[in-house]
């Protein structure tokens, strides 16, 4: 491609993002299927006011239109009402979790791949650390030390996940940092704090936007896991607590754990399948094949 | 040594590495510069001409690279005194420095203006309207069409000549006194050079900015140049006015360069004539050098040159070369 023939036509690069996210199946299915989980959880603890820790039924209950629709659980309280309220807890803390993790990891990959030498080493060997150790035990240390709220599990969750981010942002700052138009800050004059998040930050953040999707994935996984443990504010109704208080009966009373699983499996569905389609739009090799 | 000189460089040494794996890039460089004038060092890839132009902004990458000697006085101040706040002040402010390769110059996420404005913000402490405004002036007076548009424009909406256009609008932007220009036109099409280099040649007469063109190409020294530098294995081996050491090449290896420009004559029988060349490649960094790094490309090499590196001696108006050839005895 000569220099001077290209036509100078385009569009801005993140609406040009935008158009081939919209553009792809994978993205949408997932996009809406986020959509009307996010907006249960918002709207539906409206709509269905009935405190969910409230007795129902007769313990066990199967699904049935008379009593509970999606059956109780041992303790006689409806699984539709949990499913509706512990959809905020579980999206909550995921979403929460994934922002430390990806603030952790971004500030860690950052620092070690634009100064290199020592700090990297440093950084590095602190993030392999973080990386050997194995996560779930770990959080449950951490949340265990703590009272378990909201806060604490979220923070707990991404205090432990955030190694990825921080290698992915290293590699990306590895690569940029080495690039002219770098070079052409530094001969403007600019300082180290404006190159690093103003100037190569930007230029790395398609995969680390692709990653924090992800991330948000494993968060709610690891917030289900840790309410399964028994470890989650138990004050709070939330997706994987309905699991773990419902574990010895799965095989008599299937409905207690398997609706609370079902929505928990889609909600990491959805935000895989955006991650896919963010993937494939912020991929500039993907993009040219248009 | 007038003090009305723009830029003097003395004795500017900078190695990479250390012990074993020392290699001094550059050696004992000197020269000076006038306001306004056209300085060209010239030389093959390798030589030391790029090291020069980061060590003057010093930008030479630190590890492992450092400056070991010398002194840059710009407008008499060394600029290897310098704090590094106070370093960043003059980076854009008072030396600017354009690219090779623009298609790769300018960040790719963000408009051509904003990254004009960014260098005005930097220095000038200009935002929002008033560097809006004298953003379009530039991207005007470096000849962009519709600069109102342009300032808007992604970088990979441009194309090459335009993309170096706009370099050339970030670094005049702050009127520096000096522009180092790293071979600016390498990149791009030889009819977009010819642009490029007319658009260099009238800014600086405009704004009476001094500018270094680093090249490789003599054909671009002997058009846009007043004084030439020629560079080998790290250090100056001759310089002086560009027409001098045009029309007198004294070190062997200048002869070489000037031999090596194509003509368009033809030798007796009707065929273009030979392209002579230099035998033999530059020597590594890391080789140890004593005596003259040319030595073992030289066609009048001398027993004593693998020596001891010669002087450089006065052979004309400020014009110096540094060869055993030109200097009188042995050491």
């Amino acid at each position: 491609m000569s220099a001077n023939s290209r036509p100078a036509h385009g569009e801005h690069p993140t609406r040009e993002a935008l158009r081939m996210f919209a553009r792809s199946p994978v993205a949408v299915v997932g996009f809406a299927l986020l959509g009307a989980i996010v907006a249960l959880a918002l709207l539906g603890p409206m709509l269905m006011p009935a405190d969910p820790f409230d007795i129902v039924a007769a313990p066990l209950s199967p699904p049935s239109f008379q009593e509970a629709l999606l059956g109780t659980d041992q303790q006689g309280r409806d699984v539709l009402t949990g499913i509706v309220h512990g959809g905020r807890a579980t999206l909550a803390v995921g979403l929460s979790a994934a922002l430390v993790s990806v603030l952790i990891g971004i500030t860690v990959g950052a620092i070690a791949g634009f100064f290199g030498g020592t700090i990297d080493e440093i950084l590095m060997r602190v993030t392999e650390f973080f990386q050997v150790l194995p996560a779930l035990l770990f959080s449950m240390v951490l949340v265990t030390l703590f009272t378990p709220t909201l806060m604490t599990i979220a923070l707990s969750i991404g205090a432990v996940s955030w190694t990825a981010t921080a290698r992915l942002t290293r590699a990306e700052f590895l690569k940029l940092k080495e690039l002219d138009f770098v070079a052409a800050e530094h001969v403007i004059g600019a300082g180290k704090g404006r190159i690093i998040w103003g100037v190569i930050l930007p230029n790395a953040l398609p995969p680390l936007i692709v990653s924090a999707t992800f991330a948000i994935g494993t968060a709610i996984l690891f917030e289900a896991s840790l309410s399964f443990l028994g470890l989650g504010d138990p004050n709070r109704m939330s997706w994987g607590l309905m699991i773990g208080s419902s574990r010895s009966y799965i095989l008599s009373s299937w409905w207690a754990v398997t609706f609370p699983g079902c929505m928990i499996f889609l909600t990491v569905l959805a935000v895989s399948l955006i991650g896919d389609g963010l993937n494939d739009a912020l991929n500039p090799k993907l993009r040219e094949r248009r | 040594m007038t003090a009305a000189g723009l830029l003097r460089i003395e004795g500017l040494s900078v190695e990479f590495g250390s012990g074993d794996n020392l290699a001094r890039v550059l050696n004992d460089v000197a020269f000076e510069m006038k306001p306004r004038e056209t300085l060209g060092i010239v030389g093959e890839s390798g030589c030391g001409k790029s090291m020069t132009a980061l060590a003057i902004m010093r930008l030479v990458p630190n590890p492992p690279g450092r400056i070991s000697a010398g002194r840059i006085v710009l407008g008499g101040e060394d600029l290897l005194q310098a704090t590094d706040a106070r370093m960043r002040d003059i980076r854009g402010n008072r030396i600017a420095m354009i690219f090779q390769e623009p298609m790769t110059s300018l960040n790719p996420v963000f408009t051509v203006g904003s990254q004009i404005a960014e260098s005005l913000t930097l220095h000038l402490g200009l935002s929002g309207a008033a560097a809006r405004a004298r953003g379009v002036e530039l991207l005007k007076a470096v000849g962009i069409p519709s600069p109102e548009q342009r300032f808007d424009a992604y970088p990979h909406q441009l194309s090459g000549g335009m993309r170096q256009r706009v370099m050339i609008a970030m670094a005049i932007a702050c009127e520096p006194e000096l522009l180092i220009a790293d071979e600016p036109t390498t990149a791009l099409d030889v009819t977009v050079q010819a642009q490029i280099f007319d658009l260099l040649r009238s800014i600086q007469q405009a704004r009476g900015m001094g500018l270094i063109l680093i090249t490789h190409d003599m054909g671009v020294i002997a058009e846009m140049t007043d004084r030439v530098v020629v560079m080998y294995g790290g250090r100056v081996v001759e310089q002086g006015a560009t027409r001098d050491v045009l029309a007198r090449p004294a070190h062997p290896y200048t002869r070489g360069l000037v031999a090596c420009v194509p003509t368009l004559e033809m030798d007796g029988d009707g065929e273009p004539a030979d392209l002579p060349e230099i035998p033999g490649v530059v020597p590594s960094i890391w080789e140890l050098q004593t005596g003259c790094p040319f030595a073992d490309r030289c066609n009048v090499v001398l027993p004593w040159c693998r020596q001891e590196m010669p002087a450089a001696t006065l052979i004309g108006v400020a014009h110096w070369v540094a060869c055993w050839q030109r200097q009188e005895g042995r050491p």
